[in-house]
């Protein structure tokens, strides 16, 4: 047993980088899936529509926790051995992909519908409309869920120290284990999330001035 | 053979049938008014005429092509057809401007510069040359509404479609878009026109449609159908709108 010292705190600052990583990777990969959703969902065409809503009920049907469990041991059951790290960045994208694909569906349909009809009336194609009509109008109405949406995120890469991937709140945990301070150590655990939180409110705060500024 | 043929169109929303067989020829250079009560189809049938809404039966034909055909392409139809809104739906993310020229270059791919002098022009004929960098909620209803006209009019459409363009509109502001109205119609456009402005109508319109349930309930000339209406249903109309 020995003290709380100096060097833990830049050990768990040191780990809160991976944490901020893996919000920053999933993000990436899960704005990509969530954007691909998000078309699937609002083109007319049924059986893409289809395969979307099943993707997005499995999703959010089942627990983040099990969906790292399936990544991480089911994989490596088949004989794919992924790391802690691709398989917290897998299944976080995948996760991620299906809650952004669902708020950014909603604010394509919270576009009023005579939208689409004055630019289908200009001889626009679907994809134009979406392109130059209604995405620039739906990205102001999904800032402020996306970005709350982000936040539940950070918090959420907790989950990945299960599978033994060093981020946040893993590395208190080992702090914790040599130490024996729970209450300082997971009280800086907390204040880290909470700094990374804020900093990303504040960017929604200030982002949604610009846009409505810039329209 | 008319620039525009309708023939027996049905249309349905569910089990609400709101158009019942319609048949209506529009020849070039004809200006149509078209009159009724709310929820007599008006508004519907304009929005047939491109392609919005799909008929259940009966043909709609525009410059000899087929609107309510599957293997019509409904975007060449839609840049010969303008169709200008009650509620103006300009796109307001977007300067008056760029309103103007975002069919220009996207639909007929033309380049940015060529399309901001047609921008220009069309400004300037329906008079808010000065309003080109203006975003729309920085203008009145009635700006709003001629700018919505100019977008359509940039296309250069062979006819033109107003759904009770005046009709959100503050009575002070009316004058100026049935002023440019008039101008079109001097210019010799196509075109058809659902409105509540009875004098406009009058005064403008070659022929008047009398929209009753769906169907075409009487029509003639303007002023012989407002001054001599025939049917009892379109005196009782008339008797209940100011004229």
């Amino acid at each position: 047993m020995r003290d709380f010292a100096t060097s833990d705190f830049f050990y768990l600052m040191f780990a809160a980088r991976w944490t901020v990583a893996l919000t920053i990777v999933s993000i990436l990969g899960g704005g990509l899936i969530g954007g691909v959703i998000m078309l699937l969902r609002v083109l007319p065409v049924a059986p893409a529509r289809i395969v979307a809503i099943i993707y997005i009920n499995v999703i959010q049907g089942t627990p983040l926790l099990g969906q790292l469990f399936i990544v991480f041991f089911g994989l490596a059951v088949f004989g794919y051995e992924v790391s802690p790290w691709s398989a917290a960045v897998v299944a976080f994208s995948l996760y991620a992909g299906a809650f952004l694909g669902e708020i950014w569906r909603g604010s394509v349909h919270a576009v009023p519908k005579t939208q689409w009809e004055a630019s289908a009336s200009i001889g626009l194609s679907t994809l134009e409309q979406l392109r130059y009509v209604i995405i620039p109008q739906a990205v102001r109405i999904s800032v402020p869920p996306t970005i709350g949406f982000w936040v539940h995120l950070v918090k959420n890469t907790s989950l990945a120290s299960i599978i033994g991937f060093i981020e946040l709140t893993r590395a208190g945990q080992i702090i914790n284990a040599a130490t024996f301070r729970p209450m300082t150590v997971y009280l800086v655990v907390a204040a880290a999330y909470f700094v990374i939180c804020f900093v990303l409110t504040r960017l929604s705060a200030q982002l949604e001035g610009n846009l409505r500024v810039a329209r | 053979m008319s620039l525009v043929e309708i023939e027996k169109v049905h249309k349905s929303y569910d089990k609400l049938e709101v158009l019942r067989g319609v048949s209506l020829n529009v020849d070039r250079g004809e200006i149509i008014a078209v009159i009724g009560r709310s929820g007599s189809g008006k508004s519907t049938l304009l929005r047939c005429i491109t392609g919005l809404e799909p008929v259940q039966s009966g043909t709609i034909r525009f410059d000899d092509v087929q609107v309510n055909a599957p293997e019509t392409d409904l975007r060449k139809l839609r840049q010969k057809v303008g169709i200008v809104f009650q509620s103006f739906n300009l796109f307001p993310h977007l300067t008056a401007e760029r309103n103007i020229t975002l069919g220009l270059t996207v639909v007929k791919k033309m380049a940015l510069a060529e399309a901001k002098e047609i921008a220009r022009k069309v400004m300037v004929q329906v008079g808010l040359e000065e309003k080109l960098g203006a975003y729309p909620d920085m203008l009145s209803g009635g700006q709003q509404q001629r700018v919505a006209i100019a977008r359509s009019l940039a296309m250069s459409p062979k006819l033109m479609l107003f759904d009770e363009i005046t009709s959100a509109l503050d009575p002070e502001l009316i004058g100026e878009v049935l002023r440019v109205l008039a101008k079109l119609a001097e210019d010799g456009m196509t075109m058809i026109l659902v409105t509540h402005e009875m004098g406009f109508a009058r005064n403008v319109a070659n022929r008047l449609v009398f929209m009753h349930e769906g169907e075409i309930w009487e029509q003639g000339p303007a002023r012989a159908v407002l001054d001599e209406p025939k049917t009892p249903e379109l005196k009782s109309f008339l008797g209940s709108v100011l004229v």
